[in-house]
């Protein structure tokens, strides 16, 4: 059994030890004459401002989660959607119903949001 | 009505959950006493049709159980919660709920005004229900539910007057006494049970007799078993050893000393030893002991009963000794005499008691009958009942008390010995003397009491009529069991009704003795000539010239001395027991054993885990992380293990 | 393939309570009246679904080409969580609005997450246990966190998650491992054919990481870490909640598994494992238990040990100790949730009065909470004639028969330990005099809930045979 996966093994360590061997004789064998802006961090070529712990408004994190709902929506509805015709033909009404509730459902989960005022930007 | 048998045991239940939960909130004495009271009598009323549908029955047929649940369902012990309707726990229910009823009316006009009137009524009916546990119960563990449950109310009921003083003591105290002592019966009870449950496999009556008669079961086994569960009995029916408590618990209100500690519960142990009959006939050795213990105490009690002055403690000697004449006819073999002299005993002692509840009440709470005197034109009512009581009690013909008596003695003759029955009269003879010089010294002669400060009155309707009832029944309720010398071999009603209950006992102890009627009625008559005598001796000495009395208590000032303290028992035992058994486990038990050693040994094990705890709590560090490394381990190390076992 | 009707008539319990649940949002987001209606809505709710399910016990059958049982088993796990549910609302409807949390979002995630439970009991498929146990869990965190103005209630939230994620990845990966070497996701399937698969180190592995994953969910050591800190810093209400039904749910996972395992007779491969993981349970919670002061952290401990006991029963591996464990687990609903409701009528209304010394001389202030609190803590010390007694009773009883006999031994020996923890509250209660002066509010809704499941804890304990012939009878 777990000779089986030996290989693989070795490949695992083999590469690792590669990689590692590579990055340590880099730091081994090559120069350092740090100055100031070497140590900065990166940031596209700017002057960093202020901290890297910068606080995001909430307003997007929101957006993000709400984004969630539809696009749970779209992974569904999506593959129904192509193969209702061959669907219908099995199951009549039957394939149109369930669908029906789910987004019944999750349009509720939205107009929740709507009514809460999840929505409000400021 | 046989199927709603239940609701015997469920009414009084209700009451007492009624009266004990609201009863501090309702106030009004009418609706606790009406409902005390009326779910004891439609209890009655069902056991009355319950007992006319048996009748109705073909003899064969009149064992009915009424399964309620299954209680318990443990490896192999299968405990069903089921009322055995026969026509032993008909007879019984018929005495407990009829007079029960009665004495709880009496109780409404006796508690009047009484500060505690809510708990004494929830506390009745929740002694009912015990006590119909343990007549209907078909297997020993319901039984002994309800033996437990009369011992509770028993303890609550005398100590009810928990802020009096009684005697020496308090009324917890002698509470405390009458469960204590009925706790070491118990205990013999229980192993008993036990025993049974072992040779038996099994609990239920109707099994465990069956197997008594098939089983090859070895006759010290029967004798243990008979022995322990006689140690029982002797506990809750106050016999010799375990007697010290009853006339203890007179502390508690009279009501309760009629119902409780004279109808009632103290005959359940009678009732006991007649329902398991069978075990006991198996036994012919403890059956003797039975009888002899029956009879010492019934001597016993009646010569204590001779000399005390407290009215309530000459009633509660006589019940002792009345007591040992039911385990007499026990131990001799007669079953029904002793259920018989249960059921007229309980008519005429309630009788006694409530009537002297009756004399106390109007005396304002004076017990000493050297106090009372000439009370007969102040409570008419009170003193003609009391004195059919009396009549019934002392065995005048045609009264109750005389034909379940006769039917003790004769068979403590026929099937026993002539000592038996000599003891036996002897015993009837003192009985008639102090119940009369009871009666003498309360309602005759000089009125001894102060009148400044007594105004002696009859006690209200509620508490008379119950008490006319009784004596009306005192009266007649020798009838059912009239001698078989008189009526014929069939002519006993009560023995008829009883004697499918004790058959395969009887088929065991299979007597032969044969006599002849001249016997009988000889016997008879003697025990009547005697009996009158005594009384026409106490009449003269109490009424006309008390000074025989002080002459002969000095001229006999050790023995009178003796019988004053009551043989010095009480005393005895404390010095015995009660002491040795205090000490030792002060000094030993509890100074050395528990606290150095077991609460040593305990204290240094918590003390140990406790550090432990205070180590190991402090894994629990708060940090997220952490926990999940801790998860993280505990995963790795359930693999390594796994793949090392595969 | 569309069922037909009458497969969906059996599920009615579920659709009523998922109608229930849209109506709620509902009234919610168009009346804002949702704080006075939804109390009563899902205690009505509760009550119909529970009793519904428990009447309809006969009707069992599997449903959905065999993904799910309905009736049976599944009916009485409705029952114990739909019951929790009831007394955890009628309990917590004074205490939330003390604590001004009274959001209508309570009563709603409550009832999602009975559906997420009630999902995870009648599921005989990994894909459905892992939908409802997800359902169950993701409501668990955000009730965790209901306080969101207090911090405690954000760090237990968010340990709760984090953790709770880091479970259900194992459990995902399980499942991966699982469908990948059997193909199948139907816990028939892969049990009838388990002796071929037995070999296969990817399968076991598989099993092994799904029953860790519900090891997490039971809070059995050593995945234990997150209890006491979740427990302590959620509501009280919530915490009830989550130790009793939650747990409850897990292990009907759990007994589903390994019940299947059984009927198939298939070798009970997993009995080390369990085995392990009670007696870890059993001694670190009871031990533990002592050095605490802080009342739910104590029952968070308690709660531990617990799941220790009930691991006896799944190491035991056979019919009787399963229904002795559905047994255990009903009176623990009971009497836990009766425990942590007078808990929250102590606390006060800023969480302070949660230490022992709290309890101090308690009979002289509510005579009545005095009693049901000492009737809870002997009935979690597993003292007859309470409930909890006959749960422990059943379980030890069926690792006997399983020769597991020094597993009960460990169980009945640290359950003597607990018992020093347990009558500590009974002696503070009683014997102790009152330190701090402080009312104590009660209210109509938790007064009744302390009485019921006091009455319960008792009935069971009376008339054990009741309630364990019904599960014997169900519990194949």
């Amino acid at each position: 059994m777990i000779i089986d996966y030996i290989p693989i093994i070795l490949v695992i360590i083999v590469a690792a030890a590669f990689a590692g061997i590579v990055v340590l004789s880099s730091v081994i064998f090559g120069p350092k004459r740090p100055n100031k802006i070497k140590v900065m961090p990166y940031e596209s070529g700017k002057d960093p401002i202020g901290t890297t712990h910068e606080r995001i408004s909430i307003k997007y994190y929101l957006v993000a989660i709400l984004f969630i709902i539809f696009d749970i929506e779209v992974i569904y509805v999506y593959p129904w959607a192509v193969q209702f015709k061959s669907l219908f033909n099995d199951f009549g009404i039957f394939a149109f119903l369930p669908m029906f509730i789910f987004l019944i459902v999750l349009e509720l989960g939205f107009l929740y949001i709507l009514m809460k005022g999840g929505l409000k930007w400021d | 009505m046989i199927n709603l048998i239940y609701l015997t045991v469920l009414l009084p239940l209700i009451g007492f959950l009624f009266n004990g939960l609201f009863g501090s909130k309702i106030k009004n004495e009418k609706i606790i006493g009406i409902i005390g009271s009326s779910t004891v009598g439609i209890s009655f009323l069902i056991v009355v049709g319950a007992f006319i549908q048996t009748l109705s029955l073909p003899v064969e047929q009149r064992s009915n159980t009424v399964e309620i649940f299954t209680w318990l369902n443990v490896a192999g012990l299968n405990i069903k919660f089921a009322y055995l309707v026969d026509q032993l726990s008909l007879t019984m229910g018929l005495i407990v709920t009829g007079v029960g009823f009665l004495i709880h009316i009496y109780s409404i006009g006796y508690m009047h005004g009484d500060k505690g009137y809510w708990r004494f009524f929830s506390y009745l009916n929740l002694f009912i229900f015990a006590m119909m546990n343990l007549i209907l119960g078909d297997n020993f563990l319901v039984l002994f539910l309800g033996w437990e449950g009369v011992g509770l109310c028993s303890y609550l009921l005398i100590g009810f007057w928990y802020d009096r003083n009684f005697e020496k003591g308090t009324t917890s105290q002698a509470a405390k006494k009458a469960f204590v002592v009925n706790r070491i019966g118990d205990f013999g009870f229980l192993l008993g049970m036990f025993l049974i449950y072992f040779t038996f496999d099994s609990l239920n009556f109707k099994e465990v007799f069956a197997k008594a008669t098939t089983f090859p079961v070895t006759e010290t086994t029967f004798s243990l078993i008979a022995l322990f569960l006689f140690i029982g009995a002797t506990g809750k029916s106050a016999q010799i050893p375990l007697f010290v408590w009853l006339p203890d618990a007179m502390a508690g209100p009279t009501p309760v000393s009629a119902l409780i500690h004279a109808a009632t519960m103290v005959t359940a142990g009678v009732y006991m030893v007649s329902r398991a009959s069978i075990l006991f006939a198996s036994a012919p050795s403890i059956m003797i002991v039975v009888a002899v213990i029956g009879l010492l105490t019934a001597l016993m009690a009646a010569s204590i009963g001779l000399v005390q002055n407290d009215i309530k403690k000459v009633l509660a000697y006589s019940t002792v000794s009345q007591l040992g004449y039911m385990f007499l006819a026990a131990g001799v073999g007669a079953f029904s005499a002793s259920i018989f002299h249960v059921m007229t005993h309980a008519f005429f002692k309630a009788l006694l008691f409530l009537g002297a509840g009756s004399v106390i009440h109007g005396m304002h709470e004076e017990q000493n009958i050297q106090n009372y005197g000439g009370l007969k034109k102040y409570m008419p009512k009170t003193y003609i009942t009391f004195f059919i009581a009396t009549l019934a009690i002392t065995g005048v013909p045609g009264l109750s008390g005389f034909f379940s008596k006769d039917e003790i003695l004769w068979n403590a003759y026929a099937n026993g010995s002539f000592v038996f029955w000599l003891i036996g009269v002897l015993t009837a003879m003192m009985t008639a003397f102090y119940m009369f010089r009871l009666l003498s010294l309360t309602f005759y002669g000089n009125e001894r009491f102060d009148h400044h400060h007594v105004h002696p009155h009859e006690s209200p309707a509620v508490m008379t009529v119950p008490l006319m009832i009784l004596a009306f029944l005192s009266v007649v309720g020798g009838f059912v069991g009239m001698p078989k010398v008189f009526v014929g071999e069939h002519g006993n009603l009560f023995e008829n009704w009883l004697e499918p209950i004790y058959k395969p006992a009887q088929l065991k102890l299979a007597h032969f003795g044969m006599h002849s009627h001249f016997e009988e009625i000889l016997l008879m008559a003697i025990s009547v000539v005697l009996a009158l005598s005594a009384i026409y001796f106490a009449l003269k000495v109490y009424t006309q010239k008390p000074e025989i009395a002080e002459s002969v208590s000095s001229k006999f000032k050790g023995l009178y001395n003796l019988l004053l303290n009551k043989y010095f028992v009480d005393e005895i035992y404390e010095a015995s027991v009660v002491q040795p058994i205090q000490k030792g486990s002060e000094k030993l038990l509890w100074k050395f054993a528990d606290v150095k050693i077991i609460d040593g040994a305990v204290n240094g094990v918590a003390l140990l885990i406790d550090k432990l705890a205070e180590q190991i709590k402090k894994i629990q560090t708060g940090f997220v992380q952490y926990y999940a490394l801790v998860m993280i381990a505990g995963i790795a190390v359930v693999l390594f293990f796994l793949l090392f076992s595969l | 393939m569309p069922a037909n009707n009458y497969e969906y008539f059996l599920l009615l319990p579920h659709i009523v309570l998922s109608v229930g649940i849209v109506l709620s949002i509902l009234i919610e987001i168009f009346t804002r009246k949702g704080k006075e209606v939804l109390p009563w809505f899902s205690s009505l709710l509760f009550l119909f679904v529970g009793f519904y399910s428990i009447i309809n016990i006969d009707k069992n059958f599997f449903i959905f080409g065999g993904m799910v049982e309905v009736g049976g088993r599944a009916s009485i796990f409705n029952f114990i969580f739909n019951i929790a549910a009831l007394l955890t609302v009628l309990a917590s409807t004074d205490y939330i609005k003390k604590y001004g949390i009274n959001y209508s979002e309570y009563y709603i995630l409550i009832q999602s997450s009975v559906l997420g439970m009630m999902v995870m009991a009648m599921a005989h498929d990994i894909l459905v246990i892992f939908m409802g146990l997800e359902l169950m869990s993701i409501c668990f965190y955000i009730l965790a966190g209901l306080n969101r103005k207090r911090s405690s209630n954000n760090e237990a939230s968010l340990k709760y998650f984090l953790l709770g994620s880091f479970a259900t990845g194992f459990i995902v990966y399980g499942i991966a491992l699982v469908y990948g070497t059997t193909g199948s996701t139907s816990i028939q399937n892969i049990f009838e054919n388990f002796m071929q698969y037995f070999n296969n180190i990817l399968f076991i592995v598989g099993m092994l990481l799904l029953l860790i994953g519900f090891s997490f969910k039971i809070a059995a050591v050593p995945f234990h870490m997150w209890v006491p800190d979740v427990y302590q810093g959620s509501a009280t209400s919530v915490t009830g909640l989550m130790s009793t039904a939650g747990k409850a749910a897990a292990f009907s996972v759990l007994l589903i598994l390994l019940g299947t395992s059984l009927s198939y007779s298939s070798p009970i491969v997993f009995r080390n494992y369990f085995s392990v993981i009670a007696v870890l349970s059993t001694l670190v919670g009871s031990i533990i238990a002592i050095a605490q002061t802080n009342l739910k952290r104590m029952l968070a401990y308690s709660s531990i040990a617990h799941a220790g006991y009930m691991a006896i029963g799944l190491a035991a591996g056979n019919n009787y100790s399963f229904a002795g464990i559905t047994f255990y687990l009903a009176a623990y609903v009971f009497m836990n949730i009766g425990a942590f409701t007078i808990i929250s009528l102590i606390e006060g209304k800023d969480e302070t009065r949660l230490t022992l010394n709290s309890y101090a001389g308690l009979n002289k202030k509510s005579p009545f909470l005095a009693a049901m609190m000492s009737l809870f803590m002997f009935a979690l010390a597993g003292i007859p004639p309470m409930a909890g007694f006959f749960g422990k009773y059943y379980v030890f009883f069926g690792a006997i028969k399983s020769d597991l006999t020094w597993l009960a031994i460990v169980g009945v020996l640290s359950s003597l330990i607990s018992v020093y923890f347990y009558l500590r509250v009974v002696v503070y209660v009683y014997f102790m005099n009152e330190n701090e002066q402080f009312e104590i509010e009660k209210s109509v809704g938790s007064n009744l809930a302390i009485s019921l499941t006091g009455l319960l804890v008792l009935l069971f304990g009376i008339f054990p045979d009741s309630l364990m012939n019904l599960i014997v009878n169900f519990i194949k």
